[in-house]
């Protein structure tokens, strides 16, 4: 028992890191190199800074072996008492470089000195698009309810209508089969051109009719199969009792249903996720997905990493909410 | 006039005729039990009176009223007790009670709902789900949700068949109990001919499908309450279940399955390559065998 536990808590760790140090290996690494010979290099710092040459001794050995890490420079430099000078002296006489097997994706560290701000002032708001990262994936969160709401809105009565009638199943079934594989990014614009007269609302509109309708259909499909899955037996008690259609539908069919819709709400719920994303990048709306495309436009490549995880977690998060939701529903019958 | 009358009623399921028929008349307070084997229709016949199927001919009436469709004057405990799995033992027979007494005030219908718990002794149980339950106490509790209604008729569709033996015991000797103090008209299905001489006034024997009809009906005249020990040694008893049984199985011994095979045996003539390879007709005579297969 004990050994699981401990299956269940190190086993994922590992294989975190594992991909971590992949990922940290394959990544470029800014480094630096000397555009001067070293003498020169001296001499501009000696005349520069004034009791430049003892901060000279500290970065001599560094400087000596170019290329020069960026990162061990700088912490070299921050450790002196005039290191900021030092640096304004050197600084023009070195040129930044990336190296590494993908040069362009920034390593771990960098995503992490990039993301701090971001991570510990959750919610400040610094401006538009500069804003902490729980503040963004708030804006989202509320978008992806109302958006998540109207499709449980929409999708449980169709998937009533599917489950009971067996002609509303063959009038509109291949339709919905048609229409569940088409991407959030097709949806969008027509959602865009559909409410073209909101005016400045009509991103968000768009938006909320991309995510509905595109996360409706695991809401449909599954509560269609519960309806059909209620056993004749129950229908049969509510057949000798007599019972009107409404007080069966509320008294036999809902309850008996609810396992198979709440499985629908979870996948639904996971679908409102990934569409927020691609209905914030092409809508410019602030918030993680909006954040994320802004950053890559202003080669921020760090912050793309920082979004990827946290659209991630919180997904994760949710996904985990609805199961214990869902785990409820289904222990009862 | 009977108080149930069954008139030639047939039904068949898919071209296959499942009942042919069937008469049958019941008086007002008396237990009838129809004996039968498995799959010979012994449900649909309950179910046919239930209303929950349709005859093809013929007609099923209740107190001279002929039976168009399921209602709450016939209560049905159904064979896999049917107790809906999010509700409660109150709440499944306060469903059934509020359904069927809407006139009543809220005191009454729990009063009546706690007199029927009480009655098939689950009171301590009654805030339990079905899933908490053994198979035993979710039939009373099915018992009681159909009491509750007060049916003019009871119809119990192999209400014991998926208890054990002990617990069927114990049930038999409580719905003998209830059925005393209730004097309600009882139609019980059963495949065993014990639990029908133990209950019933009468015992109906079901032919062997298909097309399955009712037989000879046999009365039962043993003294009520019937002692499930002593009764074993009353020769009455004993005469009783072996005309009974030996009814039923005569109906088995005329039945003989018989069935056509096409068996194929590895031929070892060569074969007409020429020919197409779907209908290549046998290379020999003699393939296709008839058996008939005895199964009593």
């Amino acid at each position: 028992m004990k050994s699981f536990k401990l299956d269940g808590l190190v086993l994922p760790l590992f294989g975190i890191l594992l991909v971590l140090t992949l990922w940290h290996t394959m990544a470029g690494k800014k480094i630096y190199v000397l555009k001067e010979s070293i003498e020169v290099l001296h001499t501009s710092v000696i005349e520069a800074v004034p009791a430049g040459e003892a901060g000279w001794n500290t970065l001599k050995p560094l400087l000596n072996k170019p290329p020069v890490e960026a990162t061990k420079l700088t912490a070299a430099i921050k450790s002196l008492p005039n290191g900021p000078e030092i640096w304004t002296a050197l600084e023009q006489n070195l040129e930044e470089r990336r190296v590494g097997l993908i040069s362009s994706l920034p390593n771990v560290i960098e995503t992490w000195q990039a993301s701090k701000l971001y991570i510990v002032e959750p919610f400040a708001k610094r401006g538009e698009m500069d804003q902490g990262i729980l503040r963004f994936s708030w804006y989202s969160l509320i978008l992806v309810a109302e958006g998540y709401a109207l499709a449980l809105l929409i999708g449980t009565p169709i998937g009533f209508f599917l489950g009971l009638s067996s002609m509303f199943t063959k009038t509109f079934d291949p339709l919905i089969q048609i229409l569940r594989p088409v991407s959030p990014l097709a949806w969008l614009p027509l959602g865009l051109v559909l409410f073209l007269s909101a005016g400045k609302e009509a991103g968000t509109y768009g938006a909320l009719f991309t995510i509905a309708i595109c996360s409706m259909w695991p809401t449909v499909l599954n509560t269609a199969v519960g309806v059909r899955a209620v056993p004749q037996d129950y229908l049969n008690v509510g057949k000798v009792l007599k019972l009107s259609r409404w007080k069966t539908l509320t008294k036999i069919l809902i309850p008996s249903t609810l396992p198979y819709m709440f499985t629908g709400f979870r996948l639904s719920l996971g679908i409102a996720w990934l569409v927020i994303v691609a209905a914030e990048m092409l809508t410019g709306r602030p918030g993680v997905g909006g954040f994320l495309w802004q950053e890559y436009n202003a080669l921020i490549y760090e912050h793309i990493i920082l979004s990827i995880i946290t659209i991630g977690l919180i997904g994760f998060i949710l996904d985990r909410l609805m199961s214990l939701v869902e785990a409820r529903f289904k222990a009862i019958s | 006039m009977a108080f149930l009358e069954l008139n030639n009623v047939s039904k068949s399921f898919g071209g296959q005729r499942v009942l042919s028929d069937i008469n049958l008349s019941i008086q007002e307070g008396e237990f009838v039990a129809i004996v039968g084997y498995s799959g010979q229709g012994k449900t649909t016949l309950i179910n046919l009176v239930a209303g929950l199927i349709k005859p093809d001919q013929g007609e099923v009436s209740l107190e001279g009223k002929p039976v168009t469709g399921p209602g709450p004057d016939r209560g049905l405990v159904f064979q896999n007790y049917s107790l809906l799995p999010w509700l409660t033992v109150q709440e499944n027979i306060a469903l059934a009670v509020d359904q069927v007494f809407p006139g009543w005030t809220a005191a009454q219908r729990l009063a009546h709902i706690d007199k029927y718990i009480a009655m098939v002794k689950l009171s301590h149980a009654k805030d339990r789900l079905p899933k908490q339950l053994s198979g035993g106490m979710r039939q009373r509790v099915s018992v009681a949700r159909t009491l509750a209604i007060n049916p003019r008729i009871l119809l119990l569709d192999e209400p014991l068949g998926a208890l054990d033996a002990l617990t069927r015991g114990t049930l038999q000797d409580e719905i003998a109990n209830i059925w005393q103090t209730e004097r309600k008209t009882v139609v019980l299905i059963t495949n065993s001919v014990d639990e029908a001489l133990l209950l019933a006034d009468r015992i109906i024997p079901l032919t062997i499908g298909p097309g399955a009809t009712l037989g000879e009906s046999v009365p039962v005249t043993l003294a009520r309450p019937r002692d499930r020990k002593g009764v074993n040694h009353d020769p009455e008893f004993k005469r009783l279940r072996a005309l009974v049984t030996n009814q039923l199985l005569a109906f088995n011994a005329g039945r003989k399955v018989s069935l056509t095979q096409k068996l194929i045996r590895p031929d070892i003539l060569p074969e007409d390559l020429e020919a197409p390879r779907v209908s290549r007709p046998p290379r020999r005579p003699g393939e296709e065998k008839h058996e008939v297969i005895l199964t009593s």
